[in-house]
């Protein structure tokens, strides 16, 4: 999957980020090929979550370079907002807004950012939450949904905007054991249909079924990286090797 | 004379009634009035302080507290006055009637900066995320996002607030504005009998239990619950 020839989506470059004295990410450097999906494994407070942020600027990266699909976001002249939108994000909260339907809330940004008109809106964001099997619960409002489809209408909201690139930030570890399967399986199909996908997740089983690579960050760096069968399975740091067999035990 | 028909003759004497009910009409008119004009300029003008701060420049934010501070610290009765009898000594003349508006107006848009502000800051950083994630800039995410969210949890103390402030129109009479309750008081010492009053009391909660169930429904129909 990852042949040289594959076009770089996502390019993390001598990225750092420090708040205050601490320094966070410390030279991350990391590219996601087109149609990739990368997970990204470490421990709690290993700069999971901010690597993450910085590649939509959420985070505002201390020094380095994050381009996607060719563009700088750092660059003076990129329009970050119009980037953002190519970065689809799913958080681990899920983040829906409670005062909007499923619908409401896919549509959103097709209506107010894209300036589509309501009815083309709720097309495209319907279409979205078919994709995600959620197309039957479209008036329902955040509260009435099981966790589970709270997240799958998050995922489909940022599927609406076609993103390059998706980033997933432990999107299924707020989630009762019964409902992660049903955010998964969204997730095996977007990748099926080609999606380039950052995850943030310890579901190491989907990750060794799922994942074309495996990233092992710590501390703020990245220390291991390959196939998951090889990171996972026989990893060559002793960090890797802690945190994998406490994840499995 | 026996207790309860001196009762009567005191606070509903029928003569009386019959002679002010006009004034009295034509105060409850004045009041809505001002009433009206003081709730639209009021929220609006709140909002949009609120809306202002939350851009979070530092002298506009500074200026902003300091006035919401200040009128919600002073009696709106001393703001009346001054205003209405210190104005003129710079050359600024006001009517009764735009005194009053201007007066309880910023203090309603004091109130109202304060807990829309409140309701901004409540919204989960996370809403923000969203938002930006999806591509609105700043001001997208604050108009779309959070602030249908942070008025709804806005709406009870705010409507609390509103009708406690509107209430103050009465102030009104101190200034001479001819509002219910001057009418009534007007009336009263004419006659040296509380009736008028008591008409001003009754005038009041036709106006007033009227909006305190609106608010009530507002309230219910605005609640929504959180994820
Ligand atoms: N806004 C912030 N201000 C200060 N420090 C922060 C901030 N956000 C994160 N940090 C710190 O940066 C470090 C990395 O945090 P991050 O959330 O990226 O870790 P993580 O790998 O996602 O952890 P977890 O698995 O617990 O989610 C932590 O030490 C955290 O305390
Ligand atoms: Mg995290």
């Amino acid at each position: 999957m990852s042949s040289s020839a594959a076009r770089p989506i996502l390019e993390v470059r001598k990225l750092t980020k420090r708040f205050g004295t601490v320094e966070v990410l410390k030279g991350i450097d990391m590219v996601v090929a087109e149609r990739e999906m990368v997970f990204l494994i470490g421990p709690s407070g290993s700069g999971k979550s901010t690597l993450l942020r910085c590649c939509n600027r959420l985070e505002e990266p201390t020094s380095g370079h994050v381009i996607v699909d060719g563009v700088d976001l750092m660059a003076p002249g990129t329009d970050i907002n119009a980037m953002r939108r190519r970065i689809g994000m799913v958080f681990q909260q899920f983040n829906l807004y409670p005062h909007l339907t499923a619908l409401g809330n896919v549509s959103l940004a097709l209506r107010k950012v894209l300036k589509q008109s309501r009815a083309q809106a709720d097309a495209t964001a319907r279409a979205a939450l078919e994709q995600v099997g959620l197309a039957a619960r479209a008036g329902a409002y955040p509260a009435d949904l099981s966790g589970g489809q709270q997240q799958r209408v998050a995922i489909a909201r940022a599927l609406a905007l076609e993103p390059t690139v998706m980033l997933f930030d432990e999107p299924t570890s707020a989630l009762d054991p019964e409902l992660v399967g049903s955010v998964l399986s969204a997730m095996r199909d977007m990748r099926a249909a080609g999606m380039t996908m950052v995850v943030v997740s310890h579901e190491l089983r989907f990750a060794r079924e799922a994942a074309d690579r495996v990233v092992f960050l710590d501390h703020g760096q990245i220390v291991e990286e390959g196939p998951p069968s090889q990171v996972l399975g026989t990893p060559t740091s002793e960090r890797a090797r802690a945190f994998i067999a406490d994840l499995l035990h | 004379m026996g207790g309860w028909e001196r009762f009567v003759d005191t606070f509903f004497k029928p003569a009386l009634i019959e002679r002010y009910w006009p004034a009295i009409l034509d105060g409850m008119w004045v009041t809505i009035q001002i009433a009206a004009a003081v709730v639209v300029t009021g929220l609006a003008l709140g909002l949009l302080l609120a809306v202002i701060r939350a851009y979070r420049i530092r002298p506009l934010t500074w200026a902003i507290i300091l006035c919401v501070d200040v009128l919600r610290a002073l009696p709106p009765l001393v703001l009346i006055l001054l205003a209405y009898f210190g104005l003129p000594n710079i050359g600024i003349l006001l009517s009764a009637f735009t005194v009053l508006w201007l007066v309880l107006s910023a203090v309603l848009a004091a109130f109202t900066e304060e807990i829309v502000w409140a309701g901004i800051t409540s919204i989960r950083k996370g809403q923000w995320d969203a938002a930006r994630s999806t591509g609105f800039g700043f001001t997208g995410a604050l108009i779309f996002v959070v602030l249908p969210q942070a008025i709804r949890l806005a709406i009870p103390p705010l409507t609390n607030r509103t009708i406690a402030i509107t209430k103050n129109t009465a102030l009104g009479s101190v200034i001479g504005v001819a509002e219910i309750l001057n009418r009534a008081t007007t009336a009263q010492s004419v006659e040296g009998n509380a009736t008028p009053l008591a008409m001003a009391a009754i005038a009041y909660c036709l106006l007033f239990v009227p909006v305190v169930i609106a608010g009530r429904w507002i309230e219910t129909r605005f609640g929504w619950r959180r994820a």
